[in-house]
């Protein structure tokens, strides 16, 4: 068990319609607050994860504007672009300048920041079909949601399972987002709410989608050398590993398989040296319910087909065997898409350092976090794990 | 603000035309069965309706319970977004057709939804600087709704008048105080030329109609030193079922306060009719003595916020003219065909 990195601080927004507030206002507090908790070491690098700054908020080139604002003189900028998995390949990217910048001087700040409220709703479902294959399924005028309710209809339908069932995934989110400051909808919610509201594309509702909503959230890390020496708390990171599928669903062999996931977790958990019985926590990308339950069984947490026991059992709550999402997830915490793969670590560290609150898992010392493009057309998997559990 | 001599309302009056459309009638239209609707029916202008028509209506039953000559009304303001002429006063149509003389003073007003109470705000400083012995605020609109948008369905047509007079025996409410909360606000507009007006979903609420809703109530309440707890009837601005309950929810106003002059379920935001019309609908109720808070929104964005305190005359001068509530209890519906031939959504 060899860290790549060390995470020396964390910060970010809370999730919301921050409609006084610029794209470059939130970077700004998330990666503040991070290099305060970090203890303002000097910075050498900046990566940025963002999804859609151009088409969002007429603004591109946003690792220099950033670096720029936060008067980061002449450092090293970078962009990461790739749709909803931006914030956790943009950490990817760092964790690489990281080893492969072993010995130089400073930290490397990494932000994930969506300022989605400034175009309105029908413009966002837009652009998030721009992450698809636009040969194929944007063209086609279906929308995620309307890609969701097909893989959410097939599901239930190939293991008879009903739709009651797989949102107990929402209501697990909404249960941990009601202690989580920082997210956007933090109340709890039943079944019921989920089936009584309004009808998305059936038979995905409104609460069983992840909300519109404007987010930041920043890190600082560093090669694992002398990590000890840097912070109080260095969450170590066991291991980042990216893999891809087909980006139009329909080539894929297996609809319900989410291949990439289960490449990138393959790898990470081989990389990091550890098995599913280690993981103390498991963050997971649920655009909608269903992905984060194909996501439970591409993890191999679960049989094809029964992840949703896991729900049913209490797995996946805080105190069971595999709490899910402990501070929101997507449906509860929220999705600033290029920000959610950034916030997931976030709420890792909060978890390996003991500071969750009310949310905290018991002895909590390595925790998975994954975070996709779209319908898993690109995943990333981080490994993190507290620095006393490598002793 | 507080006039320098105390102006008051000597008559007002309301109008709703008779037709509705259901909320449900314009889902089915447009396949959404089933989705949450914000009101349940709207009033919809007929055919031989517009603004102007609407206006009179209003205003001939505010002359009823004022019971002036109308020679003595030296000015007319008519707030609208719906006017028929892009040049021409509205209120010159009106004025001619209440027999109110040539010596008058006439303009209309555009602020979106505000519009209305911003005449108020003019004849109050008229009258009370003696400029003019009464004056003429009218609020009403024939609003328009895009097919398919989400004001379609509540974009809706009525209209409130209100005259204004030195505060005496023969006013029914005066004026405790009044203030105005401005700021550039692109949450809803129309372009010049454009048939419908666009506007940016959700930033219409707590940056828009919440903000400038509460700061206004607020800022009114602060220079008259009053608290929520010293009106006893409230108004707001009605753009949906929603906002105005949800305004009184953050200003600690219970809702039982608004019920008089809550009427967007029943007949839809009629615009620059909205908060006129719920002033007049709660003057149809209020007993002598009491206090009623109105605080319109006009999208682009500002909100006016009024305190008025009933008087005796009230009680006399009400059974002059129908209550707001006669025309929301008189409706025909019509189906989505009929409203689209009434409101010119169809091209011949």
């Amino acid at each position: 068990m060899k860290p790549i990195a060390a995470i020396l601080g964390v910060g970010c927004t809370k999730v919301g319609e921050h409609w006084e507030r610029s794209l470059l206002d939130l970077a700004i507090e998330a990666c503040e607050k991070a290099l305060e908790d970090a203890g303002n070491p000097p910075v050498r690098a900046l990566y940025v994860g963002n999804a859609a700054s151009e088409l969002m908020n007429e603004q591109g080139n946003i690792s220099a504007l950033l670096a720029d604002a936060l008067a980061l003189d002449g450092v090293k900028a970078v962009e990461v672009r790739a749709g909803d998995a931006s914030g956790s390949l943009a950490i990817h990217q760092a964790c690489l300048d990281a080893s492969f910048s072993r010995g130089q001087e400073g930290a490397i700040l990494v932000c994930g920041v969506e300022k989605m409220t400034d175009v309105m709703a029908p413009e966002v479902a837009r652009i998030q079909m721009l992450f698809e294959d636009s040969r194929s399924t944007f063209h086609s005028g279906v929308t995620i949601y309307g890609l969701c309710a097909l893989l959410t209809s097939l599901y239930m339908s190939t293991y008879g399972v009903s739709y009651e069932d797989i949102v107990l995934l929402a209501v697990n989110d909404h249960k941990n987002a009601a202690n989580n400051p920082y997210a956007q909808y933090p109340f709890p919610i039943t079944v019921e709410t989920v089936l009584s509201s309004p009808l998305v594309a059936d038979p995905i509702r409104l609460f069983d989608t992840a909300g519109i909503g404007d987010g930041a959230a920043a890190i600082v890390l560093k090669g694992p050398e002398g990590a000890r020496s840097s912070s109080d708390t260095p969450v170590a990171v066991l291991a980042s590993e990216v893999a891809t599928d087909k980006v139009n669903i329909c080539e894929r062999e297996d609809l319900l398989a989410l291949r990439s996931l289960r490449l990138a977790a393959g790898k990470a958990l081989g990389r990091a040296g550890v098995g599913l019985d280690r993981l103390s926590f498991i963050e997971l990308h649920n655009t909608t319910s269903v992905i984060g339950i194909l996501s439970l069984e591409a993890l191999g947490l679960a049989e094809p087909g029964k992840g949703v026991d896991l729900l049913k059992e209490g797995a996946v709550a805080i105190g069971g065997r595999w709490p899910v999402n402990t501070m929101g997830g997507l449906k509860g915490r929220g999705h600033p898409w290029g920000a959610t793969g950034v916030y997931q670590v976030v709420e890792a560290v909060w978890q390996l350092r003991g500071e969750a609150g009310k949310n905290q898992v018991d002895g909590a010392e390595i925790g998975l976090t994954s975070n996709m493009c779209g319908l898993g057309s690109i995943s990333c998997v981080h490994v993190l794990a507290r620095w006393e559990v490598m002793a | 603000m507080k006039p320098i001599r105390p102006v008051g309302i000597v008559g007002y009056g309301g109008y709703v035309p008779a037709y509705r459309i259901k909320a449900s009638e314009i889902g089915r239209m447009w396949g959404n069965d089933g989705c949450a609707l914000p009101i349940i029916e709207k009033a919809v202008a007929g055919p031989d309706e517009d603004m102007t028509t609407i206006a009179y209506e209003a205003a001939r039953y505010a002359l009823q319970r004022a019971g002036i000559d109308p020679h003595e009304i030296g000015a007319v303001f008519i707030g609208s977004e719906s006017k028929p002429y892009a040049v021409k006063p509205s209120g010159t149509i009106v004025a001619e057709a209440l027999g109110i003389g040539s010596q008058l003073l006439a303009a209309d007003y555009e602020f979106a939804c505000k519009a209305g109470t911003e005449a108020f705000q003019t004849c109050i400083g008229l009258v009370s600087s003696g400029m003019a012995k009464y004056a003429m605020a009218i609020g009403a609109d024939t609003a328009q709704g895009k097919p398919a948008d989400e004001l379609e369905y509540t974009a809706a047509s009525g209209g409130a008048a209100f005259v204004f007079g030195l505060k005496s025996d023969e006013t029914v409410a005066y004026v405790e105080g009044s203030c105005s909360y401005t700021t550039d606000t692109a949450d809803f507009w129309r372009r010049a030329g454009q048939p419908y007006p666009a506007h940016f979903g959700r930033f219409t609420g707590k940056p828009a109609y919440f903000r400038h809703v509460i700061t206004a109530a607020r800022m009114l309440m602060e220079e008259l030193g009053l608290g929520p707890e010293d009106f006893d009837w409230a108004v707001f601005h009605q753009p949906n079922a929603k906002f105005p309950i949800k305004a009184a929810k953050m200003l600690g106003i219970p809702t039982e306060k608004l019920e008089p002059g809550l009427l967007v379920r029943y007949i839809g935001n009629t615009y620059s009719g909205s908060s006129p019309l719920g002033l007049a609908a709660t003057l149809d109720v209020a007993r002598p003595g009491d206090r009623i808070l109105m605080v319109s929104y006009g999208s682009g964005a500002g909100s006016d916020a009024f305190s008025f305190i009933v008087q005796d005359a009230i009680e006399e001068k009400r059974p002059l003219a129908p209550p707001i509530r006669a025309f929301i209890a008189r409706k025909k519906y019509v189906d989505y065909a009929s409203y689209a031939r009434f409101r010119g959504k169809l091209l011949r």
